[in-house]
């Protein structure tokens, strides 16, 4: 067994393969014939719902997706049995050798970073979860994406993803981290962006790799911090003591999770998200990427600890993501929108959890979240699968018993995550009320608000699809076989996971803390509530609720609640208007305050390599160019850009030539 | 000696075509013309010292000139399509 | 007056008849006739210098192969929409100037030159000398120029490509 250990650096080697071969050779035409005409300019457009290929099969596009999932299978397999064999930290080679610096305080540290990999039980539990669901994804695309050109670009951009996102949660030191990090999101802007020839599509990319700059600027900076406080970067180098700067560096790098997990006040991103192919929504927007700030906070635990202070921020910011984005859940008529919703409301508790200490709590709750919302995810690609690319919850109803196999596990998903008792969603949930409550009672309210809108916007979703009459006009039938086995492998884990909370938090050597009955009961009425309270609203089919009206609390919650409008108001706007008087203020009042402050970090930590800059590097280079210039000044003015003025200026020289030989031999 | 005087007319000519025309192609020809002269000029010199060296050295030039008419023939098209003209003062891309 | 003097001027008159029209023919087409007459006339004056092989190739290589090219190519751009088009550089006083004062500066710098006796050419015959000269002395210079043309064949098919 130890032989997966010694070659742990493999596993993210085959999603890597797959992706260099699927980029290298992909749009060779016997791989994909139809790319050659570009993607369909919508984002669906199968031939009345049929799953099967109804085109004769061109060329090795069929190997594609087989072949991508099988890397990524490989990768899931290699993964598992390095995890079950042990622990292991595996530096490969030294990648950042020794770049001394000046700390704040005048000290002289190494950055230094290795290219290593660290097997824990934390990183144990992401790299089987983004392999595993991964896989069960890769599975799905295969048929889900059989109607689409660019099928190489798709799971090329799929495979990178598994192994930016392996990078990430392998790394054993915050740089190489950060190269995951960075790595997810590009594939993610990609992906994003597969339609491209939708312009609503290519936006959506921008505006999700704009908004993760943001937060990336925070972890960047985070960065500097830790090294220079701690004089490393690696993991399980860093000795956490207490220290005034401290704040800072968790600071920062809660603003690049808040970045990447889409929390308040940069969480518009992720709705815009839905713009990408279903199960790139369900691997990466809901399963596995966004939970990589989780992931983070988690990672640095030991900081976060003795910054408590940080950790109320987090506490206070997930709790409000979380009952506002349930609300703007509810308002959704799109049924992807509703689900991002939803994974922003999520993620919102996986924060609270984080910010009242309960860390195992949060990342039990990413495993669960990743089972129950990915098979969400796959169920409602079934469905806009099946509906010709319809995702208008009002022109859906009544499709239980046209797709029974995908009604069943999208109903148990739903119940999963509304935290029916009994079922994943519950038993997370619970544990991370319970860590909650012994924090705030006002934390707890939040988080028990939250569960009850949950359950409330899950029973709508699942009566204003499959129950009532069929509201649009297309012929619905199932899905086939290879969509409809991973939304039953999923359900397994949707089902069963929870019942593995206290060997769950026992392998990550923390202490489960005891089940209270109140709060288990409490939750669980709270649930069976919104549950009961959605049938009341939406029994009878087609909703009349004040979910469904133009509002105008609805109709703000559901754009929403305005912050993209802000953002297009202060940011874009203005950006294009060149800067206004309010616009300056802000830019001096807060960006330049940020960057002032972040300058006089700089300032500060490379006092040397600045005066050298200045005086050394950026003179010689100011004199050379001052001197070209000055040299050049009435030769310039002969380059007019006119052939024949050079021939003039050649002859000329060979005349002047002939006649200097002329007057030599006179 | 004569041949050398009918060289240096031919280069002269070449080089006025060079210099005066507007039109490409009339200026790729008087290019020609001045390998040409040169030619010639080599050819008698290779006579009066009786020996082929010039001669062989006619014939590089030659195949340079091949080379140039064709990558500048070449260009020229690529040219035309994209700005529609042949006319030489037109073009003024290789501005400082 | 020797038949040969004869053919001289006869030769020198084609040359740089047909170079003086060929830079002043407003029709590109017609400045193409009269290259080609120049280039007769150059080839004529190659075979009274006793070199055969360049008489041949000068017929075969510039009048059947650059020539063919020109016209081609004229052929295909249209060249002659340009006709009524001023046909000289605005600044051509500038031009005509270089010129003459090149032309005078070369013309006495020929006149002043001392030429050493005048050799005579060797009795074998002119391809055999000129084939030995070049794929004895200048068999590596021979090499390069075929690398050259290869270079040049394949960047004018870059370049002439329809969207290069």
């Amino acid at each position: 067994m130890s032989m997966f250990l010694d070659t742990l650096w493999l596993i993210p080697v085959f999603p890597l393969l797959g992706a260099a071969l699927m980029m290298l050779l992909g749009r060779h035409q016997y791989l994909d014939p139809q790319e050659q005409s570009g993607p369909a300019a919508h984002g669906h457009h199968h031939d009345g719902g049929h799953d099967q290929d109804l085109r004769p099969r061109q060329g090795l596009r069929w190997l594609i997706g087989p072949l991508c999932s099988g890397f990524v299978l490989l990768s899931f397999l290699w993964s598992l049995g390095a995890v079950l064999a042990g622990r292991r930290e595996q530096v490969l080679f030294t990648w950042v050798a020794g770049l001394p610096f000046p700390a704040f305080d005048g000290r002289m540290v190494q950055l230094t970073a290795d290219w290593g990999y660290l097997l824990d039980p934390v990183s144990a539990v992401m790299i089987l979860m983004v392999t595993g669901i991964g896989f069960l994804i890769h599975v799905y695309s295969i048929a889900y994406m059989a109607h689409d050109g660019g099928l190489y670009r798709y799971f090329g951009c799929l495979n990178l993803f598994v192994f930016f996102m392996l990078v990430l949660v392998m790394a054993n030191n915050y740089l190489l981290l950060f190269v995951g990090w960075e790595g997810v999101g590009l594939a993610s802007y990609l992906l994003i962006g597969f339609y491209f020839k939708r312009k609503t599509a290519t936006d959506a990319a921008m505006k999700a790799f704009l908004m993760n700059r943001v937060g990336d600027a925070g972890y960047l900076l985070g960065l500097l911090f830790l090294l220079s406080i701690f004089g490393t970067l690696r993991f399980t180098a860093i000795e956490a003591a207490a220290h005034p700067l401290l704040p800072w560096a968790t600071g920062l790098l809660l603003l690049g999770a808040v970045g990447k997990s889409a929390q308040i006040p940069l969480f518009p991103w992720l709705p815009d998200a839905m713009e990408g192919p279903t199960p790139v929504s369900a691997l990466m927007h809901a399963a596995t990427m966004v939970t990589a700030g989780v992931y983070l906070v988690v990672r640095a635990e030991p900081l976060y600890r003795l910054t408590p202070e940080v950790g109320g921020v987090a506490a206070g910011l997930g709790a409000a993501t979380a009952v506002a984005a349930a609300l703007m859940a509810l308002t959704q008529h799109d049924i992807k929108k509703v689900l991002a919703y939803s994974t922003v409301s999520q993620l919102g508790l996986m924060f609270l959890a984080l910010g009242v200490g309960a860390y195992w709590a949060a990342l039990f709750h990413v495993v669960t979240h990743a089972f129950f919302k990915a098979q969400l995810f796959l169920g409602a690609g079934s469905v806009i699968h099946a509906l010709d690319g319809e995702q208008d919850m009002r022109r859906m109803g009544g499709l239980r018993r046209r797709m029974p196999q995908t009604f069943r596990t999208m109903v148990m998903g739903a119940l999963a995550l509304a935290g029916w008792p009994g079922l994943a969603g519950f038993f997370s949930k619970d544990s991370i009320l319970t860590a909650v409550w012994a924090a705030s009672p006002a934390l707890f309210a939040a988080g028990l608000l939250t569960a009850l809108l949950t359950a409330f916007y899950m029973g709508r979703l699942c009566l204003l699809v499959f129950w009532g009459e069929y509201r649009g006009g297309r012929h619905v039938h199932e899905s086939s076989k290879r969509m409809t086995v991973p939304l039953w492998v999923l359900n397994l884990g949707s089902v069963g996971a929870g019942w593995f909370a206290a060997p769950f938090a026992g392998w990550l050597g923390a202490s489960a803390e005891p089940h209270s009955l109140g709060i288990m009961a409490a939750s669980g009425v709270v649930a069976v509530a919104g549950l009961g309270g959605a049938y009341r609203v939406y029994g009878g089919g087609a909703g009349h609720g004040w979910a469904e009206g133009e509002g105008g609390l609805a109709r703000w919650l559901r754009a929403g609640c305005g912050v993209d409008g802000f953002y297009q108001l202060a940011v874009v706007r203005g950006m294009a208007r060149g800067g206004g008087a309010w616009l300056a203020a802000w830019d001096r009042g807060v960006i330049d305050g940020g960057v002032d402050g972040a300058g006089w970090l700089g300032r500060r930590l490379g006092a040397i390599s600045k005066w050298s800059d200045t005086w050394m590097v950026d003179g010689a280079v100011r004199l050379t160019a001052f001197s070209v210039k000055a040299a050049s000044f009435p030769v310039r003015y002969l380059q007019s850009g006119m052939t024949q003025s050079y021939g003039v200026v050649i002859v000329l020289s060979l005349a002047a030539m002939a006649g200097w030989y002329l007057w030599r031999s006179a | 000696m004569h041949y050398v005087a009918v060289s240096l007319g031919l280069l002269l000519i070449g080089t006025a075509g060079l210099l005066l025309r507007r039109n490409i192609v009339i200026i790729l020809m008087s290019i020609e013309l001045i390998l040409n002269a040169v030619n010639l000029n080599l050819v008698a010199f290779a006579r009066h010292h009786g020996n082929a060296a010039g001669q062989v050295f006619a014939l590089f030039v030659i195949a340079v000139a091949v080379a140039e008419a064709a990558v500048g023939l070449g260009i020229l098209l690529a040219l035309y399509r994209n700005r529609e003209t042949v006319q030489v003062d037109e073009i003024d891309l290789l501005k400082w | 007056m020797t038949l040969d003097t004869l053919f001289f001027y006869a030769f020198t008159t084609l040359t740089l008849g047909g170079a003086a029209l060929a830079v002043t023919r407003p029709s590109a087409v017609h400045a193409a006739i009269a290259l080609m007459v120049s280039l007769l006339g150059v080839a004529g004056l190659y075979l009274q210098l006793t070199a055969e092989f360049l008489f041949v190739t000068q017929i075969i290589l510039y009048i059947g192969g650059i020539l063919l090219l020109f016209l081609f190519v004229i052929m295909l751009v249209n060249l002659d929409a340009g006709r009524g088009l001023r046909q000289f550089h605005r600044r051509w006083p500038v031009g005509a100037a270089v010129t003459a004062v090149a032309g005078v500066v070369l013309a006495v710098l020929g006149s002043r030159v001392q030429l050493p006796p005048a050799q005579r050419m060797p009795e074998t015959g002119n391809v055999e000398l000129v084939a030995d000269t070049l794929l004895q002395d200048y068999l590596v210079p021979f090499e390069v120029v075929s690398l050259l043309l290869l270079v040049a064949v394949v960047g004018s098919v870059l370049l002439g490509r329809k969207r290069a």
